[in-house]
């Protein structure tokens, strides 16, 4: 009930921090992923290269 | 000049230039994203019904958009695979997945949101709003299928069925507001023309293209990890300079 009434007193807020800064924060977090993703794929590759070259 | 359309279609060759298209697709995107906001939130006039609680919709229906559309390019990606056994149609299709089920949540989620305050309820089980559970489920149902088998060859032919299957939702989410009587409502912009103000079609149209080109961006980027991951033991990867640092 009191977020009932707190929601239809600050719409702008409601609707930029339960719909906008939700969908920015997914879409930050799904970057970071992807950046670390690729990090961790190029030291693998880097590690097995090294581990191909002592051989 | 005779063009090789099928050039790009190698992991070789399509590695470097998605590279190199990363930032033409990412930057703009991000500046759409500025200019949409601004437009939604400054210049768009307060909706005579709804009052400040529309705005959700420069980020739902952009969100819903992309969901659907996306499943049917990766679907679509993922039955080339299948049928010609291309090795780079799989890796786009599994790079696409991801954000698709990120759209689909995101759709979801800013329904949910506008939904409280205009029907009263955070969530009803509508057929428009079920048949986009079920996509979501779909693009989950696809992950997990893919990465629960190690061999990626048969990971691709395995989820691609899945989702060449699964496609038939997404007309079923477009049509759902048409074929039932829906608590959700019918399509607002439609090709006959549309009552929006003009400030809340900039809006929407700016969102829905920095959107589309967020996607773009992201997948691109995927699929160069999965390129990697896929091609490490290749000669190739190892003669590309960020792997030689």
């Amino acid at each position: 009930m009191n977020f009932d009434i707190w929601m239809r007193e600050n719409p702008l807020t409601y609707v930029w921090l339960g719909s906008y800064a939700v969908a920015l924060l997914i879409f930050v977090i799904e970057i970071a992923m992807v950046v670390h993703k690729r990090k961790i794929t190029l030291q693998q590759v880097r590690l097995m290269q090294d581990a191909g070259e002592e051989e | 000049m005779a063009i090789n359309w099928f050039k790009y279609s190698a992991p070789t060759t399509f590695y470097g230039l998605a590279g190199k298209m990363i930032p033409w697709f990412a930057i703009p995107a991000a500046l759409l994203f500025a200019l949409g906001l601004y437009i939604g939130f400054v210049v768009a006039p307060v909706d005579a019904q709804q009052g400040e609680f529309y705005r959700i919709i420069f980020i739902h229906v952009p969100a819903s958009i992309l969901s659907m559309f996306l499943y049917m390019i990766m679907a679509g990606y993922a039955a080339l695979g299948l049928i010609f056994n291309t090795r780079l149609s799989s890796m786009m299709a599994t790079a696409m997945a991801p954000t698709g089920a990120l759209f689909a949540f995101i759709s979801l989620w800013t329904g949910a949101l506008w939904g409280k305050p205009m029907w009263g309820a955070w969530w009803v089980w509508d057929a428009r709003l079920t048949s986009e559970l079920i996509l979501l489920f779909l693009y989950l149902g696809f992950i997990a299928l893919h990465a629960s088998i190690d061999d990626p060859r048969r990971a691709d032919r395995a989820a691609a069925l899945l989702a060449i299957v699964g496609s038939v939702n997404v007309p079923i989410i477009y049509f759902s507001v048409k074929w039932w009587n829906t608590l959700h409502q019918g399509s607002t912009i439609k090709f006959t023309g549309t009552s929006m103000h003009v400030a809340m079609q900039q809006a929407m149209f700016t969102m829905l293209a920095a959107c589309w080109l967020y996607a773009i961006a992201i997948t691109l980027t995927r699929v160069r990890s999965i390129i990697l991951e896929r091609e490490r033991h290749t000669k190739w990867i190892n003669e590309l300079p960020e792997v030689k640092q």
